[in-house]
């Protein structure tokens, strides 16, 4: 099967505006007729869902959480990117393009890109009207900041929530239409499975968390919102309930999965403490403007860090990156990390750390103006690590954060089942192999605002309205009893070891064989050992409790379940594609200079998987990837 | 340490609950709260009993799920903290620590120490909101906002919707909720047209899930783990009589 991406033809400043005017409507008086399932109620699915519904379709929304209002867009900190120039700085649609795709390694799709990049101004519009309280100047207009892998400020933010009011902001939009009945919430609630009628996603399984019910729901079109799967890793800085369940599932049906190996590993993340770690927290990458990065010149150096004297200090990045510093990319800011660390320079216990130093900005900018830039992240630093980062530095590590992988998706973000949607960090269209700080929530939200309301409306017009299909169909039914058989067996096996154990155990060997660094031979490691843990897993998982009531440890293993056999995907992917970008980087294939290597001639397109059955190879899909606009140039930020 | 640990245990909303003793053995001071119910967890799993339900996510204190009355206080000893934030060197070793579920009739308990806060979903549904539908908002610079106003409703908007207020209420109010966004809202140009509507609806709505009034004890402001001022009920009052 050949992979269309269906991108319009034309210039590609035009593409999106005249394929605005080409497309195909819905009658406003048939809106009402088509019902629509939104699936995650972030940014890309709280905004699509509440525009969706403002249009005049029927939605139904899911999220597992108590409240649409806890998804985990609500933890990014830092700040949303627009090209918008308020600053005068030099910045404009195409510079946003042009930084979002070499920061990606040049491994995105330039149209979809460009896109994000023109739509993004329209997202600050639109989240000021919503009343988001974005930083202002005294002069009562917007404030901006900079974030890695720009050399422009174009980042808005508020305080170092700026996740958390942009979500609030969707919320309230969603809120309203909840309130009008345009939506019907569905909190509490976790979708084990999608429902494909004459290959068109026409529904899905859903489990009621509360009462452990499990429901079928049809619709016109289903869309995933679902997030990313980084707890594949167990210890990420995505929340606990983060899973690969309704994206895995949906390829499970014949959705491809795309780039799974393209995992970023953040930066500036607070270092693990012990086995009892659950999750990783981050440090906001906006950090990195006023805090300079360093370890010690002499190997396991255990003094006080203010003891070490400047000249005895190697501030690597600035010494490596001279011209973007500190506020070099992720990726080589968290490979660099891993360098001096591995090389035996790395502070704190067990070596692996490296100072962020606040002291000469507090020096520069008195202890007021950091307090009030960054004061949350200062307390939280303080609360985890019991350390007072206005006093010493803090110290930090990477860890695994966003996964730029995704279900592939079309220009429509229609994956290759017709009617399954997919936006949002769920997909794997926008950011290549490396996310630019800042892009995540504009991606989420120009999705969810700005481009899924024209493209789904082109295929509903389509596919036509009084279509809908009925529950009673074969295929609700069977995907209900699959769903169920399931939930039992996992209820039956009764094994000895609790679903944690399985996951911790997978996460190791995840971020040990394809963490920061992969090899052929770690890889291969890996692909022997996840089969293993999972056929151990089918016959000695311990779940407690029954499956008609709350029940979190059978939530928790079928997405175990789902991971054990998503990391072997995984690390397939990673060994099939054997060349070093952005968040993969394979030892074998770096510069002299340890830079990441990649290989046009054989690696500049998408790879996307079709399952083939648990254990059995998937078929390998790829989409080259065409670069009209931009020349493909080894990325240098020196 | 080794610690003593008294928790409320529910099988559901219809049954009744009551406190079942625990050990909790070898805790690290570096653990949070939640990685401390994690290992005893684990172990009620090995043993075959059912593990304390609790609610979380984020685990970085901002998504607002994670609730738990510890030794009677909302979010636990420290002020400014959510739960899992709160980590075990907070603690002695030899401690009894009580593990109670937030307390309000409008937040029924839904198993061990989880309860419904739907109540917070459906007032902010009955008007916490500006009435903007997507595409064609203005230029975001065309409206100036004094950075004076967009701190303090900056500051208003900081609110997670945990619901520590209502629990550490005597009477369960969620005045401190509501007026956190009513203030947020009402502090910005954009809020203006509908904000006595607003206040109205949300306010009405507050009243039918049965949340209390508030009776200015400010025990909400000294619970909230985002120090969500008690000024904020103040700009309630006003905007509530002028509307």
């Amino acid at each position: 099967m050949s992979l269309d991406s269906k991108i319009p033809s034309g210039p590609l400043e035009k593409k999106w505006d005249d394929y605005k005017s080409h497309i195909k409507l819905v009658n406003p008086a048939n809106k009402r007729k088509y019902t629509v399932i939104v699936i995650g109620t972030g940014l890309a699915g709280g905004s699509a869902s509440a525009t969706l519904a403002e249009l005049g379709y029927n939605v139904k929304t899911f999220c597992f959480q108590d409240s649409p209002r806890r998804a985990h867009s609500i933890a990014a900190q830092g700040g949303i990117n627009a090209a918008k120039n308020y600053q005068n700085d030099g910045d404009s649609v195409y510079r946003l393009f042009y930084d979002t795709i070499k920061g990606g390694d040049f491994r995105a799709r330039e149209a979809n890109v460009y896109r994000l990049a023109q739509v993004s101004t329209n997202i600050i519009d639109q989240c000021v009207a919503q009343g988001v309280p974005f930083a202002r100047e005294y002069g009562g207009h917007l404030d901006n900041r900079s974030f890695g892998g720009a050399q422009v400020s174009r980042t808005f933010y508020a305080k170092g929530q700026t996740g958390q009011q942009l979500l609030l902001g969707a919320y309230s939009a969603l809120s309203r239409q909840i309130g009008l009945g345009n939506v019907k919430m569905y909190p509490r609630t976790e979708m084990l499975d999608v429902v494909v009628i004459d290959g068109h996603a026409k529904g899905v399984v859903i489990r009621d968390l509360v009462t452990g019910q499990v429901s079928v729901h049809s619709a016109d079109a289903v869309v995933l919102a679902s997030g990313g799967y980084g707890n594949v890793f167990y210890l990420s800085t995505n929340a606990k309930g983060s899973n690969v369940t309704a994206t895995f599932r949906a390829y499970k049906k014949g959705a491809f999965f795309a780039n799974p190996c393209y995992t970023q590993i953040h930066p500036t993340c607070i270092p693990v403490s012990g086995d009892h770690q659950s999750k990783l927290t981050l440090m906001s990458e906006s950090l990195r403007n006023d805090g300079r990065i360093w370890v010690p010149k002499k190997q396991g150096d255990t003094r006080n860090p203010a003891d070490i004297p400047e000249s005895e200090r190697d501030y690597y990045l600035e010494r490596k990156y001279p011209s973007y510093g500190n506020l070099c990319p992720r990726d080589i800011a968290s490979r660099s990390a891993k360098e001096v660390c591995d090389a035996g320079f790395g502070v704190g216990p067990g070596g692996q750390g490296v100072y962020l130093d606040f002291s000469s900005a507090i020096n520069r900018l008195g202890e007021h103006t950091i307090a009030e830039r960054y004061g949350n992240l200062f307390q939280m630093y303080e609360q985890i690590t019991g350390e007072n980062p206005y006093k010493v530095p803090m110290r930090i590590y990477p860890a695994v954060h966003y996964t730029m992988g995704g279900l592939w998706v079309d220009y429509n973000l229609m994956s290759n089942l017709p009617g399954l949607f997919v936006i949002g960090e769920a997909n794997f269209s926008d950011h290549g192999a490396n996310r630019l700080g800042a892009s995540a929530l504009m991606q989420g939200l120009a999705d969810g605002y700005f481009v899924l309301p024209y493209t789904i409306g082109n295929y509903l017009a389509e596919v036509g309205f009084g279509k809908t299909p009925s529950t009673d169909h074969a295929e609700f039914k069977k995907a209900e009893t699959d769903a169920n058989t399931q939930l039992n067996k996992f209820l039956n096996i009764k094994g000895k070891r609790t679903v944690d154990s399985f996951h911790k155990e997978l996460g190791k060997i995840m971020w040990n064989n394809c963490g920061m660094a992969r090899t052929d031979k770690s890889l291969k490691e890996a692909l022997v050992k996840i089969p293993e843990i999972r056929e151990e897993f089918w016959k000695n998982v311990n779940v407690p409790g029954s499956g008609s009531d709350l029940n979190q440890s059978l939530e928790k293993a079928g997405r175990v379940a789902d991971f054990l056999e998503f990391g072997e995907l995984l690390c397939l992917d990673a060994l099939t594609r054997e060349e070093s970008c952005g968040g993969h980087f394979r030892t074998e294939h770096q510069m002299d200079d340890g830079e990441a290597k990649r290989d046009d001639d054989k690696f500049c397109h998408a790879t996307a998987w079709e399952w083939k059955g648990v254990g059995a190879k998937p078929t390998e899909h790829r989409e080259k990837l065409e670069f009209e606009n931009i020349k493909l140039a080894t990325r240098s930020y020196k | 340490m080794d610690l003593k640990l008294k928790v409320w245990r529910q099988k559901n909303a219809k049954e009744k609950g009551k406190i079942v003793n625990y050990d909790a053995k070898d805790i690290s001071p570096d653990m949070s709260f939640l990685e401390m119910i994690d290992v005893v967890n684990e172990d009620l799993i090995v043993k075959g009993d059912d593990p304390i339900a609790f609610e979380h996510d984020c685990r970085e204190g901002i998504c607002g799920s994670c609730n738990i009355m510890i030794n009677g206080e909302a979010h636990g000893p420290l002020p400014g903290v959510t739960t899992c934030q709160l980590h075990m060197r907070s603690f002695k070793d030899g401690d009894t620590i009580y593990l109670e579920p937030w307390r309000a009739k409008a937040f029924p308990v839904i198993k061990d120490l989880i309860v419904d806060r739907s109540g917070f979903d459906r007032i902010i549904q009955s008007g916490g909101f500006i009435s903007i539908n997507t595409g064609g908002a203005p230029d975001a610079n065309a409206l100036p906002i004094p950075k004076k106003d967009a701190d303090v409703a900056m500051d208003a908007a900081t609110c997670i919707g945990c619901g520590a207020c209502v629990a550490s209420c005597k009477n369960a109010s969620a005045m401190l909720f509501v007026s956190a966004k009513v203030s947020h809202l009402a502090l910005l140009p954009q809020g203006q047209v509908e904000k006595k509507e607003r206040v109205k609806n949300m306010v009405n709505a507050m009243d039918k899930e049965g949340f209390g009034n508030c009776t200015n004890q400010y025990e909400c402001e000294a619970a909230c783990p985002k120090d969500i001022k008690r000024d904020f009920i103040r700009v309630l009052n006003k905007e509530f009589i002028l509307s």
